[in-house]
This record gives structure tokens, sequence and C-alpha cells, in this order.
């Protein structure tokens, strides 16, 4: 059994990359609870954020080239929507799906043709040196990165702020609509067109975020694309249309992962971090299909 | 406005009472509306009339749904056009119906089935909510103002509808009846001129329906509302409506009051398959 405090250590470690997790799924949750598409461009709007951010910020001052960045994705999202998505409305899912999937390479492409293909350090200014907390309790303290600190921060406001967004207004009541039922959320008065835009361009942001995040952490670089594969399990576990889902989904991921490497690691040598996630998600599938959070569908006979 | 007295009131219990039925307040003309090589209607024409209450009846298939969803924008026929109030609306769509007026519910309920039956009715009132997004996160100015002020409006048909005790629950969980009825008041939440109801019985049991149709009732007596429906139960449809639209594999087969449709040769043949002669 490790001592109490390398295991908080790492159960908090875990649980703070865990939130980067839910970042990137919350993408997949919004677009896929409005309009029923699984984006699977998130990945790569992830990417296409932070390296538009990071080479745009060599040039401008910072808050100029953040507020540059999120007008480009709202660009990318409304262009997603409204060149490939609109065209194939009514279309089966699957057929999205590969959509997003054609989306999904040339943003990557795109994005690295014209912002460059190296790897970029995103600098915001955050102390690289790491924290020791609780140094009285613990022998040496328990080591916290604070990048980590900083994006578990941002991500906690901007879920708060989904939230308020989702339920304190009348666009969110729209959008809970729209997700809900498309034909009776028109026949109330809700274009349907619009919410699709808001709701893209939402995700446009929360990529962005999410880019930030993990673009301090790891540099921007192409593997940030890679990271939509980590929400995957994310979504598994939390339901594709649960918001809390898919916080409480990177969280356990994140925690479990770290925790799997801790204390099975050893006995099997090791690496277990990289596919831990997966298994857990498809135990999760084997017992409950719709997650944890996710709405059971249930059909009238 | 010009008041009709209906002529045939005397008799049923759920009567056709007095009402006044005004202008033209919806025309449909001339509609063909074709799937692919599917006729779904062809060369459709009638017209609702300010407050009455218009049944649209027909057997399976015989494009009444159809006509719903070309009147309210879901489909868009390839021939003839709709008249509303006085203007040809081509290509309307569903949320521009929505704003111009009218109002539906579905034959297979179309609820937001995770919301409470609290906020599925709010929902009709996002049109009316004019406050900017910011009031309403921060709920500040006109963000509450407006708020309280549709909340307090949704509890009025809340309590017209008799639904109180389920203004918590979500729809998801209620039974089929009042699921119906969660629908209506949606609909009546947007305070329409104009409400098609999709075979607002079906399903239902005699008490159920009997409430329905009191409710279909009052809501055109008290608030003057026009009503167009589509329904099956013909004892349902005689006793409530003014004016009967009776369609057939897409065509209209006859228009009139009850008395007279019922009468039809064409409407007895298409219903109970008396071939004359």
């Amino acid at each position: 059994m490790a001592e109490l405090g390398p295991v908080l250590e790492v159960l908090l470690g875990g649980l703070m990359s865990g939130v980067l997790y839910s970042l990137v799924a919350l993408g997949f949750v919004l677009i896929f609870k409005a309009s029923g598409v699984f984006n699977f461009a998130q990945g790569a709007m992830v990417l296409f954020a932070a390296l538009s951010l990071v080479r745009l910020a060599e040039w401008l001052p910072f808050a100029l080239a953040l507020l540059l960045t999120v007008a480009i994705m709202i660009a990318v999202a409304w262009a997603i929507e409204r060149l490939v998505l609109r065209p194939l409305v009514g279309q089966h899912g699957l057929i999205l799906f590969m959509a997003t999937i054609g989306v999904t390479f040339f943003l990557d492409g795109f994005g690295q043709t014209i912002w460059g293909s190296n790897v970029y350090q995103l600098d915001l200014g955050i102390p690289s040196t790491p924290w020791f907390l609780l140094e009285g309790l613990f022998p040496g303290g328990i080591l916290v990165s604070p990048v980590d600190v900083f994006a578990t921060v941002i991500a906690g406001s901007l879920v708060l702020a989904l939230s308020i967004f989702f339920h304190g207004t009348r666009i969110g009541r729209a959008l809970r609509a729209v997700a809900d039922d498309h034909q009776a959320a028109q026949s109330v008065g809700i274009p349907l067109n619009q919410i699709w835009l808001i709701v893209w361009s939402t995700a446009g942001i929360v990529a962005l975020v999410a880019g930030m995040a993990w673009g301090s952490k790891l540099g921007v670089q192409f593997s940030l694309s890679l990271v939509a594969l980590k929400a995957l399990p994310v979504l598994i576990l939390g339901g594709l249309t649960s918001i809390p889902g898919a916080i409480v989904g990177g969280l356990v991921v994140g925690a479990g992962e770290k925790l799997a490497e801790l204390y099975i690691g050893p006995s099997i040598g090791g690496g277990i971090e990289y596919w831990f996630a997966y298994v857990l998600a498809l135990a999760v599938l084997l017992v409950r299909p719709q997650g944890l959070f996710g709405e059971k569908i249930i059909e009238r006979v | 406005m010009l008041a009709t007295a209906d002529p045939a009131t005397a008799t049923a219990p759920l009567a056709r009472r007095r009402r006044a039925i005004g202008e033209v307040l919806l025309a449909v003309e001339n509609i063909s509306l074709r799937f692919g090589g599917v006729r779904a209607l062809s060369g459709v024409s009638f017209d609702i009339r300010k407050g009455e209450i218009r049944a649209i009846i027909g057997p399976n298939g015989a494009g009444k749904s159809s006509m719903l969803n070309v009147i309210n924008g879901f489909y868009h026929p390839q021939e003839g056009r709709i008249v509303w109030k006085g203007e040809a609306r081509p290509r309307m769509r569903p949320h521009e119906a929505a704003k111009g007026g009218i109002a539906r519910t579905f034959q297979n309920i179309a609820l937001f089935k995770g919301m409470s039956t609290l906020d599925n009715i709010m929902t009709g009132r996002i049109l009316k909510m004019r406050a900017s997004f910011l009031e309403q996160a921060l709920w500040i100015g006109r963000g509450r103002s407006e708020e309280l002020r549709e909340r307090a409006f949704v509890e009025r048909i809340i309590d017209f509808l008799e639904i109180q005790h389920i203004r918590h629950t979500p729809v998801g969980k209620l039974p089929y009846g009042l699921q119906k009825r969660v629908e209506l008041a949606r609909a009546l939440a947007m305070e329409p001129e104009l409400l098609l109801l999709d075979e607002p019985m079906a399903g239902m049991n005699l008490e159920e329906k009997e409430d329905m149709c009191r409710f279909i009732l009052d809501v055109n007596e008290e608030f003057g509302t026009t009503v167009a429906l589509i329904e099956h139960d013909m004892s349902v449809v005689m006793d409530i409506s003014d004016r009967v639209v009776v369609l057939d594999y897409g065509r209209l087969l006859a228009d009139g009051t009850p008395d007279e449709v019922r009468n039809d040769p064409a409407v007895i043949e298409a219903y109970l398959g008396v071939t004359h002669g």
C-alpha cells in the first residue's frame, strides 16, 4: 500500500487531467445534444483553435489574438455547419459521422498548412515550477502543476457559464427544446438554423478553451487533434447527451487511469494508463449502454 | 365581424354553441403535394374562417396530416398556395408560421421529454420574450421581469387545463392522455390565432376524450381561437365542429356543415364502401 501523500498527489493529478478530457468531451456533447451529429472533428477544432491562437499571438497582443481566434472558431464552426452538415440534414447518423471524419482530416491539414506544423509553445504566463501543497501534513507535500490548476479553473468556469446559458436563458431553453425534438421546437417558433449556428459556435469556443489548456500543457502540435480519442471513453462513461456526464466522466477517466497505473500497473508491467480508459468504457458499455448520465431511450410499443 | 348563428345547436350534449364566425383566416388554394412519385395531396382547396372549429377528416392515408404540415410550413407544396390573413405565404417555414400566429400539436406527441411540464409550456412563450441574453443569464432587468410575467401567463394556462399537479414532472414520465394535454398547453401558450390539432383524442379513453373535447370548446369560446383539427372519432367531429372537410386519397371529397357532410353520398361511400346503382 502506497503512502497517502503520493496517492493523493496521483489522484489530484488524475482529476485535473480528467478536467481536460471533460473539456473536449463537452464539445461533443453540445453538438450531439442539439443536432444529433457526433462531431468527430471536435479534436481537429481543438488543434485548429490552439494553432490559430499561438501563431496570432506571435504578431498581436495576446488579448487581441484571443479575440480574433474566437472569431475564427465561430467562422469555422459556421462553415462546417453550413457547408457540410446542412446539406446532409435528414441523412442517417452514420453518414453525418463520416462527414465529420472528412472534416477532421481537412481541418488538421488545412490548419497546419496555414499556421505551420512545428511544435509551438503556448505561454499563458503561468509559472511552470510546481507548487507543493500541505507540506505540513505529508513529507515533501503534494506536488501540483499550476498549469493543471489553471486548466481546472478555466474548465470549471466554462461549465458554470454553460449551465447558466442552458438553464437560465431563453436561448438555452430553445437549445434544450431543439435537442429534444426538432419538429416540436420549430412549431413553437424556434428557428433551427440559428440554434445550430449558436451550438456550433459554442462548440468552437469550447474547442478553443480546450486547445489553450492542452496546448499550454503539451505544446501546440498535431497530437492535440488526438485528444478527441481520449474524449471517447469519457463520452461512453458519461453519456453522449449529458453535460454533467461529460464532467464526471472526465474526472473518472482521469483519476481512474492514474490510480490504475499506480495500483495495477506494477503487477502487469506498467503502461496501463494508455488503455485503461477504454477498458473502463467497454465495461460501462456492456452494463449501461446509455452511460452513467445518458438518457435511456425507451421506445413505446 | 359577421355573427352567424349556428343552425344545429339544439341537440347534442357537447353541442356546437352559438359562435361568431368571421372572415376567412386561412385559405388553402389548389394545393398539390408530391413525395417523389406519390401524390399526397391533389388540388385541394378550402378555407378556415375566424372563430370556427374546422375538422379535417378522411380515411387513413387521405392526406390529412400532410395538409396540416403544409399549413404550418413543414412541407412546401409543388402547386397551389396558402393565403394567411389575406396574404400569400410562399415557402413559409414552421418558425415563421409560429411567429405569424399558427400553433399546432402532433399526432405522435412531440414534447420535450427531458423537460418538466412547466418548461415545456414555457417554450411556447419563447417568441414573446425580448430580454437580452445577458439580462436573462444574470436574472436582472427585463430578464427577470419578463420571466416572471411569462411564468404567470403559463400558470393561467396550467390552471385552465387542470394540470397543476404535474407542473414539475418531466413529461416523459406522464401518461399518454396528460402528455396530449401538455402539448395542447404548449400550443396555447403561444396565444395562437389558429390552432392546428392533429388527432388530439387519438388513443384516449372515453373520459379523457370528453375532457379534451371540453378544453377545445372552451379554448374556442373563451379565447376566440380558431381551431382546425384532424380526428377519427366521428361522434366527436360531428359534435364540436362547425364545418368539416373530407379528404380521400389526397383529394377533396366534401366540404360543409357536419350534417351536410354526413349525408353526402360520396362521403358515405368512402367511409362505408357502399356502392350506388
